[in-house]
């Protein structure tokens, strides 16, 4: 039990992917103009992750050990990432198309997004067993989800502020990011 | 200006300063930040990517009439990841101590924004010779602003530029400059920096242009 609390602090506000570690940013910096996109975003990022953080972790331990093959990791989680991804898309479509309407439009540039491959990696380096993998990965993700949403609450009210013209868009949002992450460095001491 | 795209050195030009991918395209953020605590680790980390970037653009666009329109985005990423197991397998057998600096960062390329938006933009629609061209000057455009971004955030960080001492004998380091904030902080500055220029150099031409009309 205390393992998966430590992994849910740590995840969520000491290791924080996007905020400790510098992972994902394209995806925190180019979807984080609205609030409800940000939300969509940020949920379908949550489930691929925890599905692929399941499915690498089976992959690296039944086929790539096995085999003797740890070397073609890299390529082996990319594809399973990206088999993956149109798979729930797919699958969204024919089950429920109101869910498919709300998260369809994030979910190809979720390939792309290196929260997802860097989690699968990291659960293998860190030697975490299947189910701390994928409780490891649904939590990063809503550390993922939590930073995109701040972010993008901040930056709806910075389109109200008046600032000099050449702060507006991405060098506002990373001065932004930047006084964000000074504050997830106080959780450092946590655990 | 036009004219001048289609040729081997118009292309790099294009991806090396007019597009660059750092200040214009805002493409491939996680190394950019992630590794830029100090010039060497910026200036390697932009060459392996440079090098992955020449490669699958070169092997995009001679499959480029092979590859069937709805499975591209597998056969890239495919194509990609070869690459970037071969970078470190290279890095971890010749650089081991650089490898275990840049870490999961390399094996990371393959997720790369730049690499994938230049496959899929550049390379599946132009010849080989000019999609090298592109991924030349969009590794080397890439190199340079990480470089950059790395050689300010060590001499404020660390005092030094490639482990060289700058600062005089009192600096005190500042060390924020070498954790998280210190990176989206001064990438926040150097964008404000060039797109000040840009719109400076923007207003000469317009007035040049009208001097001329």
């Amino acid at each position: 039990m205390n393992t998966f609390l430590t992994i849910l602090i740590g995840q969520i506000l000491v290791n924080n992917y996007v905020m400790c570690q510098f992972f994902g940013i394209c995806p925190f910096l180019g979807v984080s103009k609205k609030v409800d996109t940000a939300i969509g975003m940020g949920l379908a990022v949550t489930f691929v992750i925890t599905l692929a953080s399941f499915i690498t972790w089976l992959v690296q331990y039944f086929l790539l050990v096995p085999l003797n093959l740890e070397y073609l990791q890299t390529i082996a989680f990319i594809l399973v990432i990206a088999v993956l991804v149109q798979v729930v898309e797919n699958a969204l479509k024919k089950l429920s198309y109101s869910l498919y309407q709300a998260l369809g439009v994030y979910l190809p540039l979720i390939t792309t997004n290196c929260v997802v491959l860097a989690v699968a990696i990291n659960n293998i380096t860190d030697g975490y067993n299947l189910l701390e993998s994928t409780f490891c990965g649904c939590c990063s993700a809503l550390g993922f989800t939590l930073a995109l949403v701040m972010l993008a609450g901040i930056r709806e009210r910075m389109e109200l502020s008046n600032m000099p013209k050449w702060m507006h868009g991405f060098p506002g949002a990373l001065i932004m990011s930047g006084l964000m992450a000074v504050s997830f460095m106080g959780f450092g001491g946590l655990i | 200006m036009a004219d001048s795209k289609k040729t081997f050195l118009g292309t790099f030009n294009n991806g090396m300063i007019v597009e660059n991918p750092t200040f214009t395209l805002m493409l491939g953020m996680c190394p950019t930040l992630g590794v830029t605590t100090a010039a060497m680790n910026g200036i390697s980390m932009g060459l392996a990517t440079t090098f992955v970037l020449v490669c699958s653009n070169l092997f995009i666009s001679l499959l480029r009439n092979i590859i069937p329109d709805k499975v591209r985005i597998p056969s890239y990423i495919i194509v990609i990841a070869s690459f970037v197991t071969i970078i470190d397998l290279m890095m971890k057998a010749f650089l081991p101590d650089l490898r275990a600096v840049l870490g999961t960062y390399i094996q990371l390329i393959v997720v790369n924004c730049i690499i994938f938006a230049r496959a899929e933009s550049f390379a599946a629609k132009n010849p080989p010779m000019l999609s090298v061209a592109d991924g030349l000057g969009m590794g080397l455009g890439f190199t340079c602003s990480i470089t950059l971004l790395s050689c300010v955030r060590e001499l404020f960080g660390s005092g030094s530029i490639f482990g060289l001492q700058m600062m005089p004998e009192g600096y005190q380091p500042m060390a924020i400059m070498n954790q998280v904030p210190g990176g989206f902080i001064t990438l926040g500055l150097l964008m404000i920096l060039v797109n000040f220029i840009k719109q400076r150099v923007a207003a000469k031409q317009a007035l040049r242009k009208e001097g001329i009309a």
